[in-house]
């Protein structure tokens, strides 16, 4: 049996589109599909708008993953907002495994407003994967022990 | 009216910081009648014990050059604070960690290996690596403890001013030391020194709207002198870096390397350079994307080159 008391229950922030991912997410809620409490949703206005700094500062504050999830491409609101996603999201990708940061903690993806089950099993995955890579813990483990 | 005391520390630093006051020249012979150098252990015969016997709070301005990499640095750090009225982070190093702040990057042991093992020209087939305390015949000995990890001098003590560069360049230390002695301060906390406008207003060099399809390191190509070096495919830090240096950097075709620090209110200067960087990629599809995001070979000593220790993740993971 699993202790539900001691096992490590990640905390994951997410960077929801308003107009895709964020009403996926509501859309899960609504149809009342079950998937894991982890996530705490941001909305934002596009995820071509997540600031670098943001996904940073939410790994240095104590999160152990971040989910930046927006529209298809093709399907952005703003043309071509999440092309710019993409463009950041490679750079950061590849600054944060220089970090030691694992690449299943910081996720991009596409979930449109009719995704519900989809961003269910995202958030599912997620979890479970950053679960079983265990607490990130950055300024204890990394910062102030190193 | 007694002239103002002003005390000079170097900690985990190159000593560019010193010769840049020194660089001031006629002006620095000239301040010698204004102000009385009460500590500078680089240029001028004084004794850790000199400050330490000082009542608290006796020196009036103190320029804290470097990063804190050892517990040397500390103390020093914790002696000037108590013993200042002022205290000036000076320079890259104290400022945002610097260059001995990529030392993030590893930590004490594989920085150890690498200086008395592994490099090419070290001859230690002993394996003897510095230690804090050693019993030699004629007594005890001491070294200073080397830290894992390099912080600024803000995380240290408390620090009242900054003033970004690597060097701080010449006219700006003149100015900084002009506002200081009339008495006229800034807010605490205040960058002095520098602008609170990006690089980018003050370089000369002619910007269009152009997309780069490829990045190049330095020493891959010869810039154009007269056009954006970004547009022409070279990482400049210049869009996420404060100006007041002059673009002097640029002048000798040599793209900006981001020492004057963040610009105001940004917290991470590493990871607006990150944007800025890829809101010129031209590729659409991710496959191209992903190219030129890999032809970034070090994105940490490319984007923290100076500002590792002071960014929000300030080290690696190991």
């Amino acid at each position: 049996m699993i202790d539900l008391d001691t096992r490590f229950e990640p905390k994951i922030v997410g960077f929801l589109c308003r107009w895709c991912a964020y009403t996926g997410a509501d859309l899960a809620g609504l149809s009342r599909i079950i998937y894991p409490p982890n996530i705490t949703p941001i909305r934002v206005n596009c995820s071509g708008r997540v600031d670098p700094q943001l996904v940073l500062k939410a790994l240095a504050a104590g999160a152990d993953g971040v989910l930046i999830a927006g529209c298809h491409p093709g399907d952005c609101h703003y043309i071509n907002g999440n092309v710019k996603t993409i463009r950041r999201f490679k750079l950061l990708q590849s600054l944060l495994e220089q970090f030691g940061i694992e690449k299943e903690r910081v996720r991009l993806e596409w979930v449109s407003a009719s995704e519900g089950a989809r961003y269910a099993s995202i958030v599912e995955s997620m979890t479970e994967d950053i679960r079983s890579l265990g607490p990130l813990n950055w300024k204890q483990e990394v910062v102030i022990q190193a | 009216m007694t002239k103002p005391k002003i005390a000079f520390n170097w900690a985990s630093s190159c000593g560019g910081c010193e010769i840049a006051i020194l660089e001031l020249g006629t002006e620095l012979v000239e301040l010698q009648d204004k102000i009385d150098i009460v500590f500078w252990p680089v240029a001028l015969d004084f004794k850790y014990s000199d400050l330490e016997t000082m009542p608290d709070k006796n020196v009036d301005v103190t320029f804290f050059n470097g990063a804190i990499q050892t517990s040397e640095n500390e103390h020093l750090a914790q002696l000037l604070r108590a013993k200042s009225k002022i205290l000036i982070a000076f320079g890259s190093c104290a400022h945002m960690g610097g260059i001995p702040a990529l030392a993030n990057t590893k930590n004490k042991e594989q920085i150890f290996n690498s200086c008395y093992e592994e490099t090419p020209t070290t001859d230690n087939p002993q394996n003897i690596t510095p230690l804090t305390k050693f019993s030699a015949p004629e007594g005890e000995l001491s070294l200073p403890e080397f830290y894992n990890t390099v912080r600024t001098l803000r995380e240290v003590v408390d620090v009242d001013y900054y003033v970004p560069g690597c060097p701080p360049v010449g006219p700006q230390i003149a100015k900084v030391v002009e506002t200081i002695l009339s008495g006229a301060l800034p807010p605490k906390g205040a960058v002095l020194g520098a602008s609170d406008k990006s690089l980018c207003h003050e370089c000369k060099l002619e910007k269009t709207d152009r997309k780069v399809s490829k990045l190049m390191r330095t020493y891959e190509t010869i810039p154009d002198p007269k056009r954006c070096l970004l547009e022409q495919g070279i990482i400049c830090m210049g869009p996420a870096t404060r100006g007041g240096c002059g673009a002097i950097c640029l002048d000798a075709n040599s793209p900006c390397r981001g020492c004057y620090g963040p610009l105001p209110n940004v917290i991470d200067q590493g990871a607006k350079m990150l944007s800025a960087l890829s809101s010129v990629f031209d590729a659409e599809s991710e496959e191209d994307i992903q190219k030129l995001a890999d032809s970034v070979v070090d994105p940490i000593g490319t984007f923290y080159r100076f500002g590792l220790a002071q960014s929000l993740l300030k080290r690696t993971k190991e």
